[in-house]
C-alpha cells in the first residue's frame, strides 16, 4: 500500500503545482492581494506532498518491495541499508522524483524566507517555480512513475550497479542536485523581474545568496563526483570531459559569471539585462544537462540511467521552459531600462571581462559537446570530442581569467587606474614568478605556467586581504583589530578566488604523475617514482554481496615504511561484475595511489601511480565552497535587514 | 565615457572573446578530433598514421591473449565487426567491463603493419551496453539489431571449449 501512497502524494504535489502555477501569476496581474498571498501555502502543500513520496520511495526500497519495479531493477536482499536508501536516488526514476524534491524545496525556501520581498514579486516567483515543477512532475507521473507495479514480483531484485555502491556516490547526486536545481531561483526571480518590468539594486540583493547557495553546492557537487572517479573508477583520471561531466560544468561556469554580474546589479544597478538573461541560461544548461544526458540522447561512460524512450517529452518540456523564458525576456527586456555609466577600466569594466571569458569558455565546452550529435545528425560523421579538444580551447581562455582574478578586486568602482593596482600587487607578481621558474626546473612548460598562475592566484587573493588590513603600514596590534572588523564577504572574495588556485596548482600537479604497470609476484619489490612497492602477499576477503581479492602493498622510501595499500577487486555475486577499489595513501602534497588487476600465473597486475598535490585538487574546490558560504552568512545579515533597504529604494524612485 | 563608448566597447571585448573562442575551437577541432572507425572501414576510411581515432567492435571470443611487454603486462586481441577485423595490442589494465564476445572502443593509433596500438580500451559501465557509434556501424555491416543484441559472453565462450583457460569465470576476467 506504501507505493500507492507514494504515487498519491506525487499526484497531489501536482495538484498543489497546478494551483501554484496559475494562482499567483494571474493574482499579481490582477492586483489580487488574496491569490498573491495564496502562493506561499501552495508552495508549501507541493513541498508536503513531494516529501512525501519520496518518503515512501525510500520506505519501499528499505523494504525491498520487489513488487515495484523501479526497486526489482535496482535493489537487492544482500545491499546494504546505506545503499537501499541512496538507492532511491540512483535510479532514473528515482532520481527524477528526487529532482522535483529539490525544485520543490526551493519553492518552500522562497515561501518561508521570501517573507519582506515586495508581495507581487514574491508571488510570480513562486507561481514560476510552480509552473516550472509542473512540468517535470508530469513527467514523473506519466513517463518515469517510480511506483509502478510489477506481476509477478520477482524473488529478489535485480541489484544496483556495484560502481554506484560507495559512500561518495551515496552524497554526491543530492549535492550536485541542489546546485543544479537550486539555479531555478534566480531564473524565477529573472523571469518575475521581466513580468514585472521592473530591476533594481534590491532585485540584485535578492538573487545573490540564493545564487551563492545554490553555486556552493554545484561547486562541491562537481567537486564530489570528480573525487568518486579519481578513487573509485580505478583509472586514476579526475576528469574525463565526458559529457555528463561537461553538462555540470556548463551551469557551472555561466553561473560563476551570474555570480559575478549580480554584484554589478546589486552595486551599481548596471548590466541587469544581462544577468537577467545569464540567470535563464544558467538554468536552462541545468535543465537540459540534467535531461539530454538522462534521457540518452548525449551518450556518456557515466550515464548510468537513462531511457532514449522519454527523450520525446522531456525535449518538448525543455523547449517549452527555455523557449518560454526566452520569449519573454525578447518582449520585456527592452522595458527594463538603461543602467549606470562606467569606464572600461574598472571594477564594472573587469567584472564585464569575467563574464565575457567564462561564456566564451562555456561555449567553448558546449561545442565540444555537442559536437559529435551534430556531426552525426549533419554530416553522418562518427567523431569523437576528447580531453585534448577541451585542454587546447579551454586553457587559452583561462588563462587570462586567472591573470585578471587577482587585479580585478584592486580596482574601484566605475573609474579606476591600472598602475596603482599593479603596483600593489609586485611582490604577488614577484613570489609567482619565482614559482613558475622554480616548477619549471621539474616540470614542462604548461604545468609550470599554470603553478606560477595559481601562486599569483592564491597569493593575489590573499594581497586584497593585506591590502586592506594594512599590514605593515601601521602597527601590527592595529591590522589585527582591522582584520577582525572585515566583512565576511571579503573572505568570501578571498577564499573563492584563492580556493580556484589550490585546485590549479593540484591540476599542475596532477598533470606531472607517473604510473607504471607491472607484474609483480607476492614477495617481490618494485620501484616507481622513488619509492619502493613490496608486495607482501594475496588474500581473500567476503563482503555482504561481493567476494574480494585483496592485494598488500608496502610501500617504503630509502628503508623507511610509508604506507600499507590494499587494492582490492571485488566480484559482485548478483550483477556477474567486477570492480576495482583503489587504495590511496595521501599526505596531501603526493597520493600514492595502487590498483590491482588480474592475477596471471601467481603474479599480479598492478597499476601504481604516484600522483603530485593531487589532494588540492578537490580541496581548492572545497575553499572555493566555503568562500561562498562566507558571503552567504554575511549576506544573511544584511536581507535580514531589507526594510531599510527596500525605504531606500522608495526614496530613490521619484 | 559616452554610452555610445562604452557600448563599442562592450561589443568590441564580446567579439574578440567569442572570436578567439571560434579561432580555438576550430583549430582544436582540426587536430584532435577522434573518427570512429570499424574494422571493415579501416581500409577506406583510416586517418593519417600519426593520428589517433577510435577504433570500435566486437572482441573476437578466443582471441585475447596475455604476454609481457618487459616487464609489463600486455594484451593482444582482434576486435571485428563481423566483416573484417583487426588485432589490437594494449599495455596495461583492462577495464572491468571488457569481456570477450563484447562491445569494446579502443582509442589508438594503426601501425604499418596493419595492427592497431591502443593506447586507451573504453568498455562501458554496462555488461548489456552496445555503443550506439558501433550499433549503428554495425546495422551498417549486416548485424540486425531486431536480433536482438549479440549472445552474453559466457554463451559466446562457452562455445569454444579451449578457450576455458583464459577466462574462469566472466567474473573473473578483465582488470
Amino acid at each position: 500500500m506504501i507505493p500507492e501512497l507514494g504515487h498519491f502524494a506525487l499526484a497531489l504535489a501536482i495538484a498543489f503545482a497546478v494551483a501554484q502555477a496559475i494562482l499567483p501569476l494571474w493574482g499579481a496581474h490582477r492586483g489580487d492581494v488574496r491569490l498573491m498571498q495564496a502562493a506561499p501555502a501552495l508552495a508549501l502543500g507541493q513541498l508536503i506532498g513531494l516529501t512525501a513520496s519520496f518518503a515512501c520511495l525510500v520506505w519501499v526500497s528499505v523494504t525491498d518491495d520487489f513488487s515495484v519495479q523501479n526497486i526489482a531493477e535496482n535493489s537487492h536482499t544482500l545491499k546494504p541499508l546505506l545503499y537501499k536508501i541512496t538507492g532511491a536516488w540512483g535510479s532514473h526514476e528515482g532520481s527524477i522524483l528526487f529532482w522535483c524534491l529539490i525544485l520543490s524545496i526551493c519553492g518552500g525556501a522562497v515561501a518561508l524566507f521570501g517573507g519582506p520581498l515586495p508581495a507581487s514579486l514574491r508571488a510570480r516567483v513562486i507561481g514560476v517555480l510552480g509552473f516550472t515543477a509542473l512540468g517535470f512532475e508530469l513527467f514523473t507521473l506519466i513517463e518515469s512513475n517510480p511506483f509502478t507495479r510489477l506481476w509477478p514480483p520477482p524473488l529478489d531484485g535485480r541489484d544496483m550497479n556495484p560502481l554506484l555502491q560507495d559512500p561518495g556516490l551515496a552524497s554526491h547526486p543530492p549535492i550536485l542536485y541542489l546546485g543544479y536545481v537550486g539555479f531555478a531561483i534566480p531564473f524565477a526571480f529573472a523571469v518575475a523581474a521581466l513580468l514585472e518590468g521592473r530591476i533594481d539594486a534590491a532585485w540584485g540583493r535578492w538573487v545573490r545568496p540564493w545564487t551563492l547557495a545554490a553555486w556552493c553546492c554545484l561547486t562541491a557537487g562537481i567537486a564530489l563526483g570528480s573525487w568518486w572517479s579519481y578513487y573509485v573508477l580505478g583509472w586514476g583520471g579526475y576528469w574525463f570531459w565526458d559529457p555528463v561531466e561537461n553538462a555540470s560544468l556548463l551551469p557551472w561556469l555561466t553561473g560563476t559569471a551570474l555570480l559575478h554580474s549580480a554584484i554589478v546589479v546589486e552595486k551599481r544597478e548596471a548590466l541587469k539585462t544581462w544577468t537577467v538573461l545569464l540567470a535563464i541560461g544558467t538554468f536552462a544548461l541545468s535543465l537540459s544537462g540534467t535531461f539530454l544526458v538522462r534521457s540518452g540522447i548525449l551518450n556518456s561512460v557515466h550515464s548510468f540511467a537513462n531511457d532514449p524512450a522519454r527523450g520525446v517529452f522531456i525535449l518538448g518540456l525543455l523547449a517549452l521552459i527555455i523557449g518560454g523564458s526566452l520569449l519573454i525576456f525578447a518582449i520585456r527586456a527592452p522595458t527594463l531600462g538603461n543602467s549606470g555609466l562606467f569606464s572600461a577600466i574598472s571594477r564594472e569594466g573587469a567584472l564585464v571581462l569575467n563574464n565575457i571569458l567564462l561564456c566564451s569558455i562555456a561555449a567553448v565546452v558546449l561545442t565540444g559537446t555537442l559536437y559529435p550529435l551534430f556531426a552525426d545528425l549533419l554530416l553522418d560523421m562518427k567523431i569523437s570530442v576528447g580531453p585534448p579538444f577541451f585542454q587546447a580551447t579551454v586553457l587559452p581562455l583561462a588563462a587570462p581569467v586567472f591573470g585578471a582574478m587577482a587585479v580585478a578586486p584592486m580596482l574601484s568602482w566605475k573609474r579606476a587606474s591600472l598602475g596603482p593596482a599593479l603596483v600593489r600587487l609586485w611582490w604577488v607578481a614577484l613570489v609567482a614568478l619565482a614559482v613558475g621558474m622554480f616548477a619549471s626546473l621539474g616540470m614542462k612548460a604548461v604545468p609550470a605556467l599554470a603553478m606560477g598562475a595559481a601562486a599569483w592566484m592564491i597569493l593575489g587573493a590573499l594581497a586584497e586581504i593585506v591590502e586592506r588590513i594594512r599590514l605593515f603600514r601601521v602597527p601590527l596590534g592595529n591590522s589585527v583589530a582591522r582584520l577582525f572588523a572585515l566583512k565576511l564577504s571579503t573572505f568570501g572574495t578571498t577564499l573563492g578566488h584563492a580556493g580556484l588556485g589550490v585546485t590549479v596548482a593540484g591540476l599542475a600537479g596532477m598533470s606531472m604523475t607517473v604510473e607504471q604497470v607491472l607484474l609483480v609476484r607476492p614477495g617481490e619489490t618494485v620501484q616507481v617514482a622513488g619509492y619502493d612497492w613490496h608486495l607482501a602477499g594475496m588474500s581473500d576477503a567476503k563482503g555482504s554481496n561481493y567476494n574480494a581479492r585483496v592485494a598488500t602493498i608496502e610501500v617504503s622510501q630509502d628503508g623507511v615504511p610509508i604506507a600499507t595499500l590494499s587494492p582490492e577487486r571485488r566480484a559482485f555475486t548478483t550483477q556477474t561484475m567486477t570492480t576495482t577499489e583503489a587504495k590511496i595513501s595521501t599526505n596531501f602534497v603526493r597520493d600514492l595511489y595502487a590498483v590491482l588487476g588480474e592475477e596471471r600465473d601467481g603474479a599480479a597486475v598492478l597499476r601504481l601511480h604516484m600522483n603530485p598535490l593531487a589532494p588540492w585538487i578537490w580541496l581548492g574546490a572545497l575553499v572555493m565552497a566555503l568562500g561562498g558560504l562566507c558571503s552567504l552568512a554575511d549576506r544573511r545579515l544584511r536581507v535580514a535587514a531589507p526594510k531599510r533597504a527596500a525605504s531606500a529604494e522608495a526614496l530613490s524612485r521619484p | 565615457m559616452t554610452r555610445k563608448n562604452r557600448r563599442l566597447i562592450l561589443v568590441l571585448g564580446c567579439v574578440i572573446g567569442l572570436g578567439s573562442a571560434t579561432v580555438l575551437v576550430f583549430q582544436a577541432f582540426r587536430s584532435t578530433g577522434e573518427l570512429f572507425i570499424v574494422p571493415s572501414k579501416i581500409a577506406t576510411n583510416a586517418p593519417k598514421a600519426d593520428r589517433n581515432f577510435r577504433l570500435g567492435g566486437m572482441v573476437e571470443a578466443g582471441s585475447l591473449q596475455r604476454f609481457q611487454d618487459a616487464n609489463r603486462p600486455a594484451v593482444r586481441f582482434r576486435v571485428s565487426d563481423g566483416v573484417a577485423s583487426v588485432s589490437v595490442e594494449y599495455v596495461g589494465i583492462l577495464p572491468d567491463l571488457f569481456r570477450e564476445g563484447q562491445g569494446v572502443v579502443t582509442l589508438g593509433k594503426l601501425r604499418p603493419d596493419g595492427s592497431f596500438a591502443a593506447q586507451e580500451v573504453l568498455a562501458k559501465h554496462d555488461e548489456n551496453y552496445m555503443p550506439p557509434d558501433m550499433a549503428d556501424e554495425l546495422k551498417k555491416t549486416g548485424w540486425k539489431p531486431e536480433q536482438g543484441s549479440p549472445p552474453a559472453a559466457a554463451l559466446w565462450n562457452a562455445a569454444k571449449a579451449n578457450t576455458s583457460s583464459l577466462q574462469t569465470s566472466p567474473g573473473k576476467i578483465g582488470g
